[in-house]
């Protein structure tokens, strides 16, 4: 029905940074009206009618979602004369739903992938809290699409000056930045694996790339499976390489115990995956040369582990 | 002992093999990713049930030859797909991990 041709594989960056910062909860329609299921068709026409919307969520009395009448279910109504029944015994209840905490991408990839021209959105609770149309994203996509150029257009114009003028202070220091998301497991060693790659064509000795890719990948692994989402940042120069793992939360109570082998919090599935056996700071902190590590509860965490490309490995 | 003889030696299916053929360093076997990464063996192999991508990730990050999946877990096609790009070869056998971690222990430690 409806697509939206973004290809996620290779847009530029920005575009696909701007994919992964935006959540659902950002392009929905909120507050939404909802219906109940003993409102008849009618009913539901007239104020679909009146506020020129082409669906209503169904939803009980704790905002739970029953289901969703659209124009189609309407038509339907109209034409088998069923349009002064209740919602309830009608309307479409095999409800794909998308969750306000989700990425913008994901989204996308939701209207690519299934013909429907909205999805009720969810909150913690399970409650519907809002809705999305494709034209919610797109036109919130081009307002940050807009913004982004706006800033690009500002950073690159100082950037030449500044090349041309100090041609020798192109001494440099390299960032590359990944972001990992909560239980996505498809990407999630993405980074490490590029790291490594990168470091081998650079020539880093292959012992000193191997403890680089085991704190990197056991970093990330933490953020996909502890954490609201993070970036990974690798800060490269000749000599040394950090890696810093930032998330947003929720923060380690007892940092002590997270450093303690065997210790782990992760749940029954992510264990079934073959992740949470405890190891995974303790490992990060035995290969790095030096290992930093600050955390509050409520707030985020961050890892930093540096590397020293030249040799004098310590592990 | 080469990646290239493991098939016949232990009796496994290979699913995965576009792999270049190197000399075994050693085996480790374990289900958990994290315990493979800290101590499977650079330049050897891992003997395991946990047939999913991340394990291929593991893989790659340790430099390891192969990856020998046992009782017969079924093998998913991303799994392949992955191993693939990296090089990486993808042995499967009914016998436990047991089983398979005793055939090798004498002929990769001497």
């Amino acid at each position: 029905m409806f697509s939206i041709p973004i290809n996620q594989d290779n847009s530029p960056e920005a575009v696909l940074e701007i994919l992964f910062k935006l959540k659902v909860k950002d392009v929905m329609t909120h507050p939404i009206l909802t219906a109940s299921p003993s409102d008849s068709l009618r009913h539901i026409q007239q104020i679909m009618k009146k506020n020129h919307i082409t669906g209503i969520p169904i939803a009980d009395a704790q905002s739970k979602l029953l289901g969703i009448v659209s124009m189609d279910d309407i038509v339907n109504a109209l034409d088998n004369g069923w349009i002064e029944d209740q919602a309830g015994l009608h309307m479409t209840t095999n409800v794909i739903v998308l969750h306000e905490s989700m990425s913008l991408s994901f989204c996308v990839s939701y209207f690519n992938k299934y013909s429907f021209g909205r999805f009720p959105v969810l909150d913690k609770e399970s409650r519907v809290v809002g809705m999305v149309t494709a034209s919610d994203v797109v036109s919130t996509l081009l307002i940050a699409l807009n913004k982004e150029v706006e800033r690009l257009e500002h950073t690159i114009t100082p950037d030449h000056a500044a090349d041309s003028a100090f041609p020798e202070a192109a001494q440099e220091e390299r960032v590359v930045e990944f972001r990992t998301e909560p239980f996505n497991f498809e990407i999630a060693g993405q980074a490490s694996t590029e790291i490594k790659k990168t470091l081998k064509a650079a020539g880093v000795e292959t012992s000193i790339t191997r403890r680089i890719g085991i704190a990197s990948y056991e970093l990330e692994i933490n953020q996909v499976v502890h954490s609201e989402g993070g970036v990974m940042r690798y800060f490269i120069s000749g000599e040394k390489l950090t890696i810093e793992a930032v998330d947003i939360g929720p923060g380690i109570p007892d940092l002590e115990k997270a450093l303690t082998e065997g210790f782990s919090t992760a749940t029954d599935r992510v264990r079934s995956l073959g992740f949470g056996a405890g190891m995974g700071l303790p490992n990060t902190k035995r290969v790095s040369d030096e290992f930093f590590i600050e955390s509050s509860p409520g707030r985020g965490t961050t890892v930093r582990a540096t590397f020293n490309l030249k040799g004098n490995p310590t592990a | 002992m080469k990646t290239s003889e493991l098939s016949s030696f232990l009796g496994a299916r290979c699913v995965q093999n576009a792999f270049t053929d190197r000399t075994i360093e050693g085996a480790y076997t374990t289900d958990l990713l994290s315990d493979a990464m800290g101590n499977a063996v650079d330049d050897g192999i891992l003997i395991t049930i946990q047939a999913h991508k991340n394990t291929v990730a593991v893989a790659t990050l340790k430099d390891l030859c192969a990856i020998v999946i046992c009782n017969d877990r079924p093998i998913p096609e991303d799994m392949i797909a992955s191993a693939r790009n990296e090089g990486i070869a993808i042995f499967v056998t009914g016998e436990s991990q047991y089983v398979v971690s005793g055939k090798l222990y004498q002929k990769l430690n001497t």
